[in-house]
């Protein structure tokens, strides 16, 4: 297969659209002095690198949360005296034995904690905020966000939300301790649970500024994709990186909000006196005064944000992926359009789907038809992606770089996953289904671990461009396979326990005959899970080691991809390219195409090609 | 130490990794890049395969390694007529779904190993195919299309609450921090109201004890159903959400703080034949309790259907269990002829109960049939014709009768208008606290109260006659205030029948 070589620069030169963009770095009001460059900058590549940093700080937090909790969970009788130091008051020690355990309160604190930190603050803005602000820009030609001060001011937000939950974990009543859905009156009531006094309260205020930077983010996601595209950068020219944030992003900002009214009515309940979730409730020795309110209300608030939510985090992994595997097979990504249509499918039926996670929580059973007929038929699209991934391998020339290999693995991750989805979806099944560990297995491999590939993918493949330097091969290889082997060895034998009918969020298993048959495979789970962990730290020590020690990067395209962000300089300053910005004539695709093996964007179409476009409209 | 040790070597086996592939990097910038990039695309293309074959053993073997603990696979067989409807609905989605996982799983991995890089291979130019687009929509769209109506029918099956005239139990269960509390219906079959405003420590359910409704509701340590009789669960939390898991019967559903919620379903095995089955299998031939040697039952044997929670409701969300037990409607009968109504019980003439004092209409009935039964027995009787009126009292010192004398009487009334021949005496007593002459003249005019009161209901003055002895004919020991309450007493005795 031939490679043509296109000298960029003067094509860009050539071709470009000159929008009297100056790189002056003197007196720069974006990046004069370090606090402006590296801590308030508005320039979207390093706002991106702050969102995956502090994303990485989370998700070791969170992992270690779940470890915690999974030694519990693997060796319920084994002495957690070692970890006192770092847990306190939470562990306590038997003077005769020594033994040391968990308190069960602090169990439910960490559990909580973890899904929460996972599925905001890592899933949602470590993986979207991350790759939106780094890759928007680029990729569709832009010198920044359409607003890069909301955008600093969106990940500042974040920063602050996370400072609060943090502080949160040290409460002497404990965080929030009443799972990361926080249902009233559970969450209502601090006479019903340590946690919902202050840790709630710093909960809602943590997920409000969170909510706050979600928004900023996705109104200049969106903007910035609508209005600050460059010449002939049409929206079917644009890679499925790009679709995927916009569709996150509008899905955001219709969904956030209604978290927020949800969580302001929480707080009105449990301060104003009001009864919107609370009715006959009698607590702590107390019949309280509300009457009236539906806790099944807050559910359906909660889930109108929540099951877009889970699109929120897959949807950015989905287009990363699409792009990794279409790069690195060297091969069109196979069905485009019905790609872009897929993820508009599942971002329309994202709306319309969330009491499938209330088919058992009181709602009229009539009502649940109509869920079941549009969760099922999310099936469809679903499905249509997971074909066109492997299509989009079949006859390509597969270069197994740890980004390809994280991206194969998250096409196995979302068909293991997604197809469990299709039992809990179907509310028949769910009966036996619900709030088992079936239902922990199913989210963790299809929106956890998957959505994690998805930004390995991500974080492997670009970090020649935000760091200039590539990360270790080796180790990053070891990363994919013993991630890949232990984050199915951890969730495959979940399954069977919710088969088993174990419910998930139990502190021990020992007081139910009928629940306490698996502890070694338990057991088993839990040395699994800390084995990945420690590969994590291992990809955390390959990370911040090939920022500085890294093989450097020599030239614009190390991967030969076609999409624009290759053909900024290695070391892209604040405007990301120095010059004219380029014009696009194709879209992101062409690899491969009439035997050369990658043409980039900004190339003009040759009047054969162009013959051929004319002939197909 | 052994910590320190076990961290030490993490720390050490991470170095080593690190070091790996650094030295790794290296020796491919020394054999060249292209070289080493080769061989390691040769070496993942064939990982592709020995994780693809490993993944599908370990998926096939653990199934097979558990198959019994899945649904109805082994011994979990549903124990309730609609589980099998689930559990037939899970089984055709296993069936589809496997058949996609191992193809597509084979598909991405087979791929990876035959197209893995190499030098000059020409891709394959196919930017997408309308018609293997429309075949690949289409199969998932037919396959769903057999889920969704299969899994709706069993589900509108499954959630259909009773009908009418259907016939059917109905308990209740109510959630709270961190137990359950089982009410069951009684002898009226009723379940009596309830408000929670009402909750005590004594009256955990805040029942309305002046319904009388909730005079026979009992409150059992564990749920007893009799086998293949329809059960209507009424389900309630008293504090925050609850879910009530009966997993041997494909039972789920939330318990709510005011919005009652139900379930409907049928067992279908008793406890017993449930153990009976497990017996055919090794895992539950163990011991049941291996660290009691006195113990030697095998874990069949004490095996217990049983009720969970599965909704987070606290730090004791793990420990809200409740046995279930399946019998037959004869063991079903006995067992409930046991059980005690929970007012009668626990409640009646406490201070938390609003009738105290009062007579309740199922005791009013009660002390008829217990007075009527004492009639007959006299009439039958040769020389005990005498009949103690337990139920007639009188104001302290005073010959006025308590209200609650009077249903006593009216009892006395009906009896003597069923034999219209009987004739009798009214004799009044009393205890010898007091003086002599007062007893006599308080038992006087205590007997001729109860003859004017039955004169004022129509008895004709001929029938009866009035008698007092005072403190003379003692039936207990004065001694003691039992004994004097006894002697404090109304009787009559059969003069002519």
């Amino acid at each position: 297969m031939s490679v043509v070589n296109y000298d960029e620069d003067v094509l860009i030169k050539e071709q470009g659209f000159d929008d009297h963009f100056h790189d002056h770095h003197h007196g720069d009001k974006y990046q004069s002095n370090f606090i402006t460059t590296y801590i308030f900058s508005q320039d979207h590549k390093i706002i991106g690198k702050q969102f995956l940093i502090t994303g990485m700080i989370w998700a070791i937090i969170g992992a270690g949360m779940s470890i915690i909790f999974r030694l519990q969970l693997g060796f319920p009788d084994d002495s957690l005296t070692w970890i006192k130091p770092l847990l306190g008051k939470w562990i306590t020690v038997n003077e005769t034995t020594g033994i040391g355990t968990l308190a069960p309160e602090f169990y439910y604190a960490l559990v909580t904690m973890h899904g929460t930190i996972l599925v905001f603050f890592v899933l949602t803005a470590g993986l979207s905020g991350t790759f939106s602000n780094l890759l928007i820009p680029l990729q569709i030609g832009a010198r920044d966000m359409a607003s890069p001060l909301l955008n600093m001011l969106s990940y500042w937000f974040f920063f602050i939300a996370g400072v609060v939950m943090f502080c949160s974990l040290f409460l002497s009543t404990g965080p929030f301790a009443g799972g990361w859905t926080a249902y009233p009156p559970l969450s209502a009531l601090p006479q019903a649970s340590d946690g919902s006094g202050a840790g709630m309260t710093m909960w809602v205020a943590s997920l409000v500024l969170f909510v706050v930077s979600v928004l900023l983010g996705g109104v200049n996601y969106i903007t910035t994709v609508l209005n600050l595209r460059t010449k002939g950068m049409t929206m079917w020219r644009m890679p499925l990186t790009i679709w995927a944030f916009l569709i996150t992003a509008i899905l955001g900002l219709l969904s956030f909000p209604v978290l927020v009214s949800a969580l302001l009515l929480v707080m009105c309940d449990r301060g104003l006196g009001t009864s919107f979730f609370l009715s006959e409730i009698f607590v702590g020795g107390e019949a309280l005064n509300h009457v009236g309110g539906s806790p099944v209300l807050y559910q359906h608030l909660f889930w109108f944000l929540g099951h877009p939510e889970v699109y929120i985090i897959i949807l950015p992994a989905m287009g990363l992926t699409s792009e990794v595997l279409s790069v690195h097979a060297r091969k069109p990504i196979f069905g485009y359009k019905a790609m872009v249509f897929s993820i508009l499918a599942i971002a329309f039926l994202s709306f319309i789907v969330w009491a499938h996670h209330m088919f058992m929580s009181g709602v009229n059973p009539f009502i649940s038809n109509f869920f079941v007929i549009f969760t099922l038929i999310i099936a469809v699209p679903s499905a249509v992606k997971v074909f066109n991934w492997i299509a989009t391998l079949y006859g390509g020339n597969i270069r197994f770089v740890s980004a390809m290999l994280f991206a194969m693995g998250f096409v196995s991750l979302f068909i293991s996953g997604g197809l469990t989805g299709i039992f809990l979806g179907n509310a028949a099944i769910d009966i036996q289904m619900h709030d088992t560990y079936f239902v922990v297995a199913h989210f963790h491999i299809v929106m956890g671990i998957a959505a994690f590939f998805g930004m390995f993918a991500g974080i492997y493949h670009w970090f020649p461009k935000m760091y200039g330097r590539f990360m270790n091969e080796t180790l990053g290889r070891i990363h994919f396979w013993g991630t890949m082997i232990g984050a199915y060895a951890i969730f495959w034998p979940m399954h069977y326990l919710g088969m088993a009918g174990v419910p998930r969020r139990y502190y021990r298993f020992d007081n139910f005959e009928t629940f306490s048959h698996f502890s070694q495979m338990n057991q088993f789970i839990t040395i699994a899970a800390i084995i990945v962990f420690f590969l994590q730290i291992l990809f955390v020590v390959n990370f911040f080691v090939s920022i500085w020690k890294g093989k450097r990067v020599t030239t614009k395209n190390p991967w030969g991809a076609t999409t624009l962000e290759w053909t900024t300089p290695i070391d892209a300053g604040h405007g990301n390219w120095p010059g004219n910005i380029p014009a696009v004539h194709r879209w992101a695709y062409d690899y491969g195409k009439d035997g050369v093996e990658f043409i980039p964007q900004i190339v003009p179409l040759t009047d054969e090609e162009k013959e051929n476009e004319a002939d197909l409209h | 130490m052994t910590t320190l040790i076990i961290i030490l070597c993490l720390i050490l086996i991470g170095i080593v990794i690190v070091q790996l592939g650094r030295v790794n990097e290296l020796a491919g910038k020394i054999r060249g890049q292209e070289a080493s990039e080769n061989s390691a695309n040769n070496f993942h293309g064939i990982m592709c395969i020995v994780f693809l074959i490993g993944f599908m053993i370990m998926a096939v073997w653990t199934t097979a390694y558990y198959k019994n603990w899945c649904l109805g696979y082994g011994p979990h067989t549903s124990a309730s007529e609609h589980g099998e409807l689930l559990d037939g609905v899970f089984n055709i989605t296993v069936f589809f779904t496997a058949i996609v996982f191992v193809a597509t799983q084979i598909a991405l991995f087979v791929f990876g190993y035959i197209y893995r890089y190499k030098k000059g291979r020409k891709t394959l130019w196919l930017p997408h195919d309308n018609k293997l687009e429309i075949i690949w929509t289409a199969i998932p769209a037919f396959v769903m299309t057999i889920l969704v109506v299969g899994g709706l029918d069993a589900w509108n099956t499954v959630m259909a609450d009773v009908g009418p005239d259907e016939e059917y139990m109905e308990i209740e269960a109510t959630g709270s921090q961190f137990l359950w509390f089982i009410r069951y219906p009684g002898a009226d079959g009723k379940l009596g109201t309830k408000d929670y405003k009402k909750i005590t420590g004594i009256n955990p359910l805040g029942q309305d004890f002046t319904d009388a409704k909730n005079w026979d509701d009992f409150q059992p340590s564990e749920i007893v159903l009799p086998v293949n009789k329809k059960v209507r669960v009424r389900i309630t939390a008293r504090d925050v959400l609850h879910n009530f898991d009966l997993p041997h019967f494909r039972v789920k559903m939330d318990a709510i703080p005011g919005l009652p919620t139900y379930f409907v379903f049928k067992p279908t095995i008793t406890t017993e034949q449930y153990r009976q089955n497990l017996k055919e299998y090794p895992e539950y031939n163990v011991l049941a309790d291996p660290e009691d040697p006195e113990n030697k039952k095998k874990l069949w044997e004490e095996f217990d259907y049983e009720l969970a929670c599965a909704e987070l409701c606290g730090k004791g969300h793990f420990s809200m269990r409740k046995t279930v037990r399946i019998v037959t409607q004869e063991e079903y009968d006995l067992w409930l002829a046991e059980q005690q109504s929970f007012y009668m019980s626990q409640i009646r003439n406490s201070d938390e109960d609003p009738m105290k004092g009062k007579a309740l209409d199922m005791e009013i009935r009660q002390r008829r049939m217990t007075f009527n039964n004492a009639v007959e027995k006299a009439r039958a009787s040769e020389t005990d014709k005498v009949i103690r009126l337990d139920h007639v009292k009188f104001q302290t010192g005073s010959a006025n009768l308590t209200d609650d004398s009077r249903y006593e009487l009216d009892n006395l009334i009906g009896a003597l208008n069923k034999y219209p021949e009987m004739v009798i005496e009214v004799m009044g007593h009393t205890d010898n606290v007091g003086n002599p002459t007062g007893n006599q003249t308080l038992s006087n005019s205590r007997a001729a109260s109860v003859v004017n009161y039955l004169l004022n209901k129509g008895v004709n003055s001929s029938r009866m006659t009035s008698k007092g002895y005072g403190d003379k004919v003692p039936v207990e020991d004065n001694a003691t205030a039992e004994g004097r309450a006894k002697n404090r007493r109304t009787e009559f005795k059969i003069i002519s029948q």
